[in-house]
């Protein structure tokens, strides 16, 4: 009974059933860094994750100039 | 959530604004708003020529996405640095040549103009070949990049006979440069920071048309509009002080939605307002380099071509 998030190729598991911004604080990432993708699609932070589910978790912070 | 123009499923949901959109609306409103901050901080008009500063990433791709579809006379500008071997083992990680090829290819897709530059072809070294050879930058070579960038940049948009030079940075960029200035109270950097640079004896005017967009708002664009753009960072920015500020600002953000905004429209406010004076003694005019003609703050050679006489000797 897991969800798993995905981070630059780290894997985090969290119980199903909670928001995604309550799975972002359970491991320790703010939601204002990342945009989540599930099936391809964008979600937001009041979604409910369900067990077996995967989301990946794209960084938005870049530290180079342009 | 539902998207506040039309009521289906909302993608982004940006709630300094409170404001949620679909997919659609998503993308017809960052245009629509990059349009009336290019009006409103008076940064050029439509027949200006626009040349774009592109990196590969998210935000300058973007940029030009939305310039080009804006209807701007926008080209392209990309410098090769030779970023392409990891700072502590030395093996491949072609960052530039991917950030080159990504930036090709979207040119090329959309029949774009690029100039490209690459620094090791035109000057005989890579960025990271310069910051060893000059001892600049205490093991990173993040400043001699932006001495090139700034230089090289402004050369382009002079010599090609472009209005205006822009660039993708976005408002976590600028609310962090913002906030390292004003820990230590750097009011020279502070009085200059702003969404326009003005052009003067030589110096190409620049501007920041994503400057009100959040990071975040920029990376959902470019993944829903199909922007392939480099996700990897430049290997020399892990743990520099622009990522750590932005972190905690990101943190301030997310306790406080609009903070981050606030705190960089506030600052323009009180910069229109006086807060910020130019010092007495501050130098009124600038000099031209005797070397590459370009304008430099003090008399003699401009910080790009002291560094390049180091790694060459005289002639």
């Amino acid at each position: 009974m897991t969800v798993k998030l995905v981070l630059r190729g780290k894997e985090y598991e969290v119980k199903p059933g909670m928001t995604l911004l309550d799975s972002l604080k359970k491991i320790n990432v703010f939601s204002e860094s990342v945009l989540a993708v599930r099936n391809g699609e964008m979600i937001l932070d009041d979604e409910i994750l369900k067990d077996g589910e995967v989301v990946k978790l794209v960084s938005v912070i870049s530290g180079g100039g342009q | 959530m539902k998207c506040r123009a039309c009521g289906a499923k909302a993608a982004v949901n940006m709630r300094q604004h409170k404001l949620a959109l679909c997919q659609p609306h998503f993308l017809e409103w960052i245009p629509e708003q990059t349009a009336r901050f290019i009006k409103k901080y008076r940064m050029f008009g439509p027949d200006e020529k626009v040349l774009v500063a592109v990196s590969g990433g998210k935000d300058s791709l973007s940029l030009w996405d939305i310039l080009h579809r804006l209807g701007y006379h926008a080209d392209g500008l990309y410098l090769g640095l030779g970023i392409d071997l990891s700072p502590s083992g030395g093996e491949g990680i072609a960052y530039s040549d991917e950030s080159r090829r990504l930036t090709e290819q979207f040119a090329r897709e959309r029949g774009l103009k690029l100039h490209v530059v690459d620094i090791q072809a035109e000057y005989g070294h890579s960025i990271p070949a310069l910051a060893t050879l000059t001892h600049r930058g205490q093991n990173r070579p993040c400043s001699v990049c932006g001495v090139a960038k700034r230089h090289e940049m402004n050369r382009m948009a002079r010599d090609l006979g472009y209005d205006v030079l822009a660039t993708g940075h976005n408002l976590d960029d600028e609310a962090a440069v913002l906030f390292g200035n004003t820990l230590s109270w750097q009011s020279e950097f502070l009085l200059r920071q702003g969404p326009v640079l003005p052009e003067h004896d030589g110096l190409a005017r620049k501007v920041k048309p994503l400057c009100r967009f959040y990071e975040k708002e920029m990376a959902a664009y470019a993944i829903l509009r199909g922007i392939e753009y480099i996700y990897e960072e430049c290997p020399y920015s892990v743990g520099s002080t622009s990522m750590y500020y932005k972190e905690l600002l990101n943190r301030l953000e997310t306790d406080r939605p609009g903070a981050k905004l606030a705190f960089y429209l506030k600052f323009l406010e009180a910069r229109a307002g006086g807060l910020f004076i130019q010092p007495e003694n501050a130098p009124q005019a600038l000099h031209n380099c005797p070397t590459c003609g370009q304008p430099t703050q003090y008399e003699g050679k401009c910080s790009f071509c002291r560094m390049m006489e180091k790694v060459q000797p005289a002639q």
